[in-house]
């Protein structure tokens, strides 16, 4: 053990930009995603203004291509992404009982790469212009293209990625190894479990998209040809690349919002999740089924009748897990005492709204009839049912929920239930009456359509229900900055939770629990209300606290990234080697300093248990 | 199959779902109105898929209402409700009947999946074989048999199963005509060349729209066609009157002289001319200037003034010529007819 102390309290920004301790970090993605939200947010009501009338000449050609490539792009890896690596690292080491994560340098490291690799990617807007070739890059169209735009994309992307590696990587150590006492794998509140599956699919899905972007950024950088089918290259290796990684995505958004829909459903009906061990198979055979469907992205590609149809009837065998736990949750709600916080409207809104994204995902699985749906608005309307109408208003009900354990504070329910009403009928005007532009022949990723085409009428509905959204989502910021203008209120369990991260004081100590807690079942928090005396039995004495020390370094490891991020979009050696360099150098430091931490002494842990603040 | 539709339990729903799909939409460009085999098959698709989806939809939906409404926390009651850990037999019911669901699904989807796929395969009687090659932002139709190429507008016999060949000059389109059939990408390379077949349907006289449907460019959002599909006899006369005809059709000898200098190079006329742009041949009879604007003079000279103010990104150059020369081009254009 070490014995010196070479703890330095930081305070202000410096304690951001230093910090690994996984609830401030959880805080920061939430922040940077919450942003990255906005701007996705505000380039989807551009494009809906765009579209709200025919021959429009608003946003055109190419800066409606930018748009609708930076909002998906923006969408799924800087605010979906960052916002459930937000929730899984406020939240997943207090569901454990651990101490934090288990490599909280690592977990630093994770944001600020995702948090350079957005800015970079977001800077193309003033410098030359956003990448155009959509969030799925299709070769030739993003390796002809002459402008920088999806080099930034490349870049931005690459570096964001890697964050997001190595999140998952410390996620699926810290669920293996740091597990308290009793919390066996079978006992796990399901969102550690679906944040578990989540990221052992990161850990698969996500090396594939960095080799598709080292091919792409070598074709543009390097003029590789490893997609120009005039040099032997073929342009379907990116679209299989891209794909492989691109459908367990899908996978790696939703089931979190599943594990989030799943506490919530419990908490709010007093009762136990209907069919627990179903819902964690079921989990984990949606994550392994969602390797084996890419291919449904990709039936009119002309891969021939055999491969569709196996990926055909793999992509309907997904509905059966996902069918469980829609009954599941149903049943879990039956018999219970239904409580409607803004939590609750979120979740139980998802449901009928998740099932009929899921029911025009089983019709996109008939190749036949998916050559009619294919890449027009029909899709458009069933993958925001299932992201926006499933992973969004998921993440809405985990952030009211979670947000007293996160801030301290709880958000106004008056305003919360406005937020949900505006959103939820904003969400269903603008997506509904896109599935019949689809089947009615409008094709996606289009800036404009002619009048006299019957396909004035749902656009403009669609239009409006996206200010509606827009409504909503001003709303839940102006609960935010009401609350974060009030004092603390709230108790240290508000909606008489049944896990492990309502069992301890507000605010969280920075040690998590003062001594690591004793799991004696599932739903470990509820077994003590009902079984002992509402409280947590420690499973160790009062002792010691090692605690790791904040660190500059991931903040300057990154920044090197970015610096070598612009050196290859704008193929400046002198600056890619500096970016690098820094890079190695922070990695140098990182070796050679002999950082052992600090302790919190067992007179201060007992002092905070006294106070009532452990 | 049709023996399953004709007894099933679903006759009622389905006859009702179409009702309320069918007329849905432009008659010469919505999939809910089908107008040959291959679009009226995939319609009957959609309406077994959305059948089943929605049975799904109503037992879920009625559970889920009765659940929201009667399990609501009752002012002052404090009792707490029952601990359910799971019940198998409603776990197992759950899982069968979705898998029952899906195989009564699969079956149709992989005969039909089949049946609509297609192989380089010549023409046989009776039948046409066409080559489509997709460009920013434009579409050039190759029929080999009949040793001509067109742009934009794809003239085919009624009631005519038609062999389609697709390949890009650039980047990937994606061929789609939604009244007729689904869509099939245009694939860069000679390795990914795609074949696909559909049927003309019995209209005639009938102008379908078509559409790019995969991102290909800044005005990717433009580059539509048209499908014309007229009688089998029509069809004869066309593809004699189109063989038959040249340049010299149009009687505007001034503005030939300025096309032939100016943009013979990229732009055929009858034999003659290159294929960096798409053909003009009989120009005067097609349906859309650049295959997006009314096709009227004023029109046409907004475009040849400034073709990147009408389609941004295209490959066509800001010719320089003086407003007399573009008014004497149009003028040449319009006149290119058949016959």
């Amino acid at each position: 053990m070490a014995t010196h102390e070479s703890h330095k309290k930081r305070s202000g920004l410096m304690d951001w930009l230093t910090t690994v301790d996984h609830k401030k970090i959880g805080i920061l993605y939430l922040l940077a995603g919450g942003f990255f939200f906005l701007i996705g947010g505000l380039e989807a009501v551009l494009m809906r203004i765009q579209l709200m009338e025919p021959d429009s000449k608003i946003f055109t050609g190419e800066l409606y291509n930018q748009l609708l490539t930076m909002h998906g792009t923006t969408m799924i890896f800087l605010a979906a992404m960052p916002i459930i690596f937000g929730f899984m690292n406020a939240i997943v080491p207090l569901q454990l009982g651990a101490r934090d994560v288990a490599f909280p340098y690592v977990n630093a490291v994770g944001f600020w790469l995702f948090f350079f690799g957005g800015l970079l990617l977001n800077l193309s807007w003033f410098l030359g212009g956003a990448p155009e070739a959509g969030w799925t890059a299709y070769a030739p169209l993003s390796t002809v293209a002459e402008d920088t735009g999806v080099d930034f994309y490349v870049l931005g992307l690459q570096i964001a990625g890697a964050g997001t590696l190595a999140g998952g990587i410390n996620f699926l150590v810290t669920i293996i190894n740091m597990r308290a006492p009793g919390m066996t794998f079978m006992r796990m509140p399901l969102f550690t479990w679906a944040s578990f599956v989540t990221s052992g699919l990161i850990l698969f899905a996500f090396p594939a998209l960095t080799v598709g972007f080292f091919l792409l950024m070598f074709e543009r950088v390097f003029d590789a040809n490893f997609f120009n089918p005039d040099m032997g290259g073929n342009v379907l290796i990116w679209e299989h690349i891209f794909w492989i990684f691109g459908h367990p995505e899908v996978y790696i958004l939703i089931l979190p919002a599943f594990g989030i829909i799943s506490e919530i459903v419990s908490t709010f009906s007093n009762k136990r999740l209907f069919g627990y061990s179903a819902m964690v198979f079921a989990t984990v055979l949606i994550g392994f089924l969602g390797f084996m469907v890419w291919v449904h992205h990709m039936f009119t590609v002309g891969l021939g009748p055999v491969a569709n149809s196996i990926f055909a009837v793999a992509t309907m065998a997904i509905a059966i897990p996902t069918g469980v736990k829609i009954f599941n949750w149903i049943f879990t709600m039956w018999g219970g005492q239904i409580r409607f916080t803004t939590a609750m409207l979120f979740a139980v809104g998802f449901i009928p709204t998740f099932v009929m994204g899921g029911v025009t995902g089983v019709m996109l699985s008939v190749p036949a009839a998916d050559y009619q749906y294919h890449d027009s608005y029909f899709v458009v309307a069933h993958f925001h049912y299932v992201i926006v109408g499933g992973l969004i208003l998921g993440l809405f009900a985990g952030l009211y929920y979670w947000y007293p354990r996160m801030f301290n504070r709880v958000l106004n329910e008056t305003l919360g239930k406005w937020n949900f009403w505006l959103f939820f009928i904003g969400f269903h005007l603008t997506f509904f009456p896109q599935h019949w532009l689809g089947l009615m022949g409008m094709p996606r990723r289009v800036y404009t359509y002619m009048s006299g085409q019957e396909l004035d009428g749902a656009n403009f509905v669609s239009t409006i229900g996206a200010i509606l959204m827009g409504a909503g989502t001003i709303v839940l910021l102006i609960n935010i900055v009401i609350s974060a203008s009030s004092k603390y209120a709230t108790t240290k369990d508000p909606w008489d939770g049944r896990t492990l991260e309502w069992a301890m004081p507000v605010p969280t100590p920075e040690y998590n629990f003062a001594q690591t807690p004793l799991v004696r079942g599932l739903d470990a928090l509820y077994v003590e209300k009902t079984a002992g005396n509402g409280e947590m039995t420690p499973a160790e004495p009062v002792g010691e606290i090692h605690m790791p020390n904040g660190s500059i370094l991931p903040f300057i490891l990154s920044l090197g990234m970015f610096i070598a991020g612009f050196g290859f979009i704008y193929a400046n050696w002198i600056v890619a080697i500096a970016g690098l360099g820094l890079v190695l150098i922070t990695m140098f430091l990182r070796s050679v300093i002999d950082d052992h931490g600090y302790h919190i002494h067992k007179e201060e842990v007992e002092a905070d248990i006294k106070g009532g603040r452990a | 199959m049709k023996k399953w539709l004709q007894k099933g339990r679903f006759l009622s729903l389905f006859a009702m779902l179409a009702l309320l799909l069918m007329g849905c939409g432009d008659p010469t460009l919505s999939a809910l109105v089908p107008q040959g085999e291959v679009a009226d098959k995939q319609f009957q698709l959609m309406l077994i898929s959305i059948s089943i989806m929605i049975l799904v939809l109503v037992v879920v939906f009625v559970l889920y209402a009765f659940v929201l409404l009667k399990f609501r926390k009752r002012k002052g009651d404090e009792s707490t409700p029952k601990q359910v850990e799971g019940n198998h037999m409603l776990e197992l019911l759950w899982t069968v009947i979705p898998i029952l669901l899906l195989i009564i699904l699969a079956v149709p989807t992989v005969m039909r999946t089949f049946e609509f796929s297609a192989d380089a395969k010549p023409a046989s009687k009776n039948e046409l074989s066409i080559k489509v090659t997709g460009h920013q932002y434009w579409w050039e139709f190759e029929y080999p048999k009949e040793e001509l190429i067109t742009s934009q507008e794809l003239v085919l016999p009624a009631d005519t199963k038609v062999h389609v060949e697709l390949s890009s000059a650039d980047v990937i389109h994606s061929f789609w005509i939604p009244s007729l059939a689904g869509k099939t990408d245009t694939n860069p390379g000679d390795k990914n060349k795609n074949y696909m077949w559909f049927d003309t349907g019995s209209k005639t006289d009938v102008v379908y729209k078509g559409k790019c449907a995969e991102l290909c460019g800044a005005s990717h959002a433009l580059m539509d066609f048209k499908v014309r599909v007229v009688s089998k006899e029509d069809y004869k006369d066309w593809v004699a009157s189109y063989k038959a005809t040249d340049g010299k059709s149009s009687a505007n000898a001034n503005g030939q002289q300025v096309f032939e200098k100016n943009c013979l190079s990229c732009h055929a006329v009858g034999q003659e001319g290159g294929n960096t742009g798409p053909s003009l041949t009989g120009f005067g009879d097609k349906d859309r200037v650049a295959g997006i604007l009314d096709h009227d003079k004023e029109n046409l000279e907004k475009w040849i003034k400034d073709p990147q103010e009408v389609k941004p990104g295209n490959n066509m150059p800001k010719v320089n010529l003086s407003d007399e020369e573009i008014d004497a081009v149009a003028d040449y254009l319009l006149g290119l007819k058949l016959k």
